[in-house]
């Protein structure tokens, strides 16, 4: 088994609104390990964005804080670092990739001086060298016409462009961990496989491991090795990916599981929806939070909040009935 | 905009001062052959320049020598703008009164920009003093920017400087707010973050991507500031807190026709002629200016004058 990269242990994010406390992130745990791509699913709202950015220690702080926990990577915990060493490791140790390709890139800056900047700050290149690299990296990313590209500023570039520019500048200073923040949420079908394929290309080529955040089943199938189930900022179940397509043990995994197409399921038949609404998070539910959408729920569940329990090798479960969770019934 | 043709070598030493100098000129001169309005103002603009510094010596009578026999004559041959009251020559003040003018408004542009810019800039990183210097600037702009330049007048007493002190003070406070403003609400924008996610830091997040951002609005303003600290200078003049009487101001000169207006309406027409055209030409400079800043924008004009 590949050494681990990124230790998340025991994170707690919260924002104080005025509506209240929101547990954006409830104490969790997970590991990725080197090379590997590891994806955190749910809902909007679950908290897996806030995840990703409490990694990046961008959380904006107030409201956000960051109230407990630990995320070591390649060792070093990096909450604990100071604001200057966590900047030094952002964009040449972890890249990451958000949500919108369209206002991701500064309108008013050329591709070039965009992808050039993190080669001066990290590898301390010239101007020159700075460039010469861009194109490299342009080409990396397959957009042609790199030089002519480079001139150009974003809005003469496509979605799929920009975002490839995007994964280009996050990849520039060969970072151990990209971080794709629902990176392709925002690209019509086609492309988003494109650019799924290209971050997988790119990132197995250096060895670099990639944590996906989707709420895109289908993306998590194709294309992680392991995954995690975020709901209500807290982990629900990870496991190997084909694991959680075969065997999914917490309710909500099988609950979102039902309610997508599947090419062995009957012709016809109708799918699941899970039923009832994500709870306010500033005012959860006793015991699971998954409670009120829950069909395995026993009288326990509203009391007690189960902990992510080890059920076999590789499979952490939080649900007093995983036993008898099963996606057939 | 000249084509890069070799950006490796091109971009290795930052150009010299004088070579990028050259470029933007080009660029300006470019953009005026394809502007029409824009080319009027930048020759209105350089004729004013040209009568501030030789004004002087292109004046054919001196200009403040009073001629009491020759008081209230209409426009002549002799007299381009005919006379004032005590028989002095509206043209030749009326061009003397450009310099004064023009640098009331280049000062308390340049000052109130660079001072209001920096300021905002900074304390849109620093909460507590962002809360303590936007109450002081919400304090300067409660008052009337005449009224507030009267007070601060009448305080440290007139002459040129402080004229363009008080204007300065007010047009800092107007800048302040309005680029604070935006750099709040660029600094929550995707760019802004993605910046910060590469390892970029403050200092370089604030002059490398969001200035740029900012400079447009900042034109735009400076434009304003420019067209509105002419006329404020001539208001106080006008109001007889700006500089004595005899030197030649246009807000001076207005001021010293609004008692004769029936028998020289001449004597405020001409000077406040000269006011509303440069005005004018400033405010379409900065508009020009503002279409070629964006590069949206520009995409658009550089196709639509090819097509």
């Amino acid at each position: 088994m590949a050494e681990v990269l990124l230790k998340v242990k025991n994170l707690s994010t919260l924002f104080r609104t005025e509506g209240g406390v929101v547990k954006a992130v409830d104490n969790i745990s997970f590991e990725v390990r080197a090379g590997e791509t590891f994806a955190l699913v749910g809902e909007s709202g679950c908290g897996k964005s806030v995840t990703a950015l409490s990694i990046m220690r961008l959380i904006p702080t107030p409201p956000g804080e960051i109230t407990s926990g630990t995320v070591e990577f390649d060792g070093i915990d990096l909450l604990k670092l100071r604001n200057r060493e966590m900047r030094a490791i952002r964009g040449s140790k972890i890249g990451m990739i958000f949500q919108e390709p369209m206002s991701s890139l500064n309108p008013v800056l050329t591709i070039q001086s965009q992808l050039a900047e993190p080669l001066k700050i990290h590898m301390k290149l010239s101007s020159g060298a700075a460039n010469d690299r861009a194109e490299e990296l342009v080409n990396m990313v397959g957009i042609p016409d790199a030089r002519a590209r480079l001139q150009q500023y974003p809005h003469e570039l496509s979605g799929g462009q920009r975002q490839r520019i995007m994964i280009a500048m996050a990849m520039s200073c060969a970072p151990r961990l990209l971080i794709a923040d629902e990176a392709t949420t925002a690209l019509d079908v086609t492309i988003q496989a494109q650019i799924l394929d290209l971050m997988q290309d790119v990132t197995e080529q250096s060895g670099t491991s990639l944590l996906i955040i989707t709420h895109n089943l289908g993306i998590v199938a194709r294309y992680a090795d392991r995954v995690a189930v975020m709901y209500a900022g807290k982990l629900r179940e990870v496991s190997d990916a084909s694991d959680m397509y075969a065997e999914p043990q917490h309710p909500y995994t099988v609950g979102l599981l039902r309610s997508v197409p599947r090419l062995d399921s009957d012709k016809g038949a109708p799918l699941t929806p899970i039923a009832g609404e994500i709870p306010d998070l500033t005012d959860l539910p006793d015991g699971c939070a998954f409670n009120p959408r829950c069909l395995w729920a026993v009288e326990r569940c509203f009391t007690d909040d189960p902990e992510l329990e080890e059920i076999s090798t590789g499979k952490r479960v939080a649900c007093f009935e995983h036993a008898s969770v099963s996606l057939h019934d | 905009m000249a084509a890069i043709t070799d950006p490796a070598t091109e971009w290795e030493l930052a150009p010299p001062m004088s070579a990028r100098l050259r470029g933007s000129l080009g660029a300006t001169y470019r953009a005026a052959r394809r502007d029409k309005v824009l080319a009027a103002s930048i020759t209105v603009l350089l004729i004013g320049l040209f009568l501030a510094f030789f004004a002087p010596t292109l004046a054919r009578t001196d200009y403040e020598r009073t001629d009491p026999v020759n008081r209230l004559l209409g426009p002549s041959t002799d007299h381009w703008f005919g006379t004032d009251n005590w028989g002095r020559d509206v043209f030749d003040r009326t061009i003397v009164g450009t310099r004064l003018s023009f640098l009331v408004g280049v000062s308390v542009t340049v000052v109130s920009t660079v001072i209001g810019v920096s300021v905002a800039l900074v304390i849109s990183y620093f909460r507590l003093l962002d809360s303590i210097i936007m109450r002081v600037v919400d304090g300067f702009l409660a008052f009337p920017t005449i009224l507030l330049a009267l007070a601060l007048i009448s305080l440290i007493g007139p002459s040129v400087g402080n004229i363009i002190i008080a204007l300065s003070v007010t047009a800092t406070a107007g800048k302040i707010r309005l680029v604070r403003g935006a750099v709040l609400s660029l600094r929550e924008s995707t760019y802004v973050e993605a910046a910060r996610a590469v390892g970029v830091p403050v200092p370089r997040i604030l002059m490398l991507h969001v200035l740029p951002n900012i400079v447009s609005i900042i034109i735009v303003q400076a434009t304003f500031t420019l067209a509105g600290a002419i006329l404020a200078e001539a208001s106080l003049s006008f109001l007889g807190a700006g500089v004595p009487e005899y030197v030649p101001s246009w807000g001076n000169i207005i001021a010293t026709g609004q008692g004769y207006m029936q028998v020289g309406f001449h004597i405020s027409f001409f000077p406040g002629l000269f006011l509303t055209i440069t005005v004018l030409a400033v405010v379409l400079i900065g508009d020009s200016i503002r279409d070629h800043l964006d590069p949206k924008l520009r995409g658009r004009l550089k196709t639509t004058a090819h097509s």
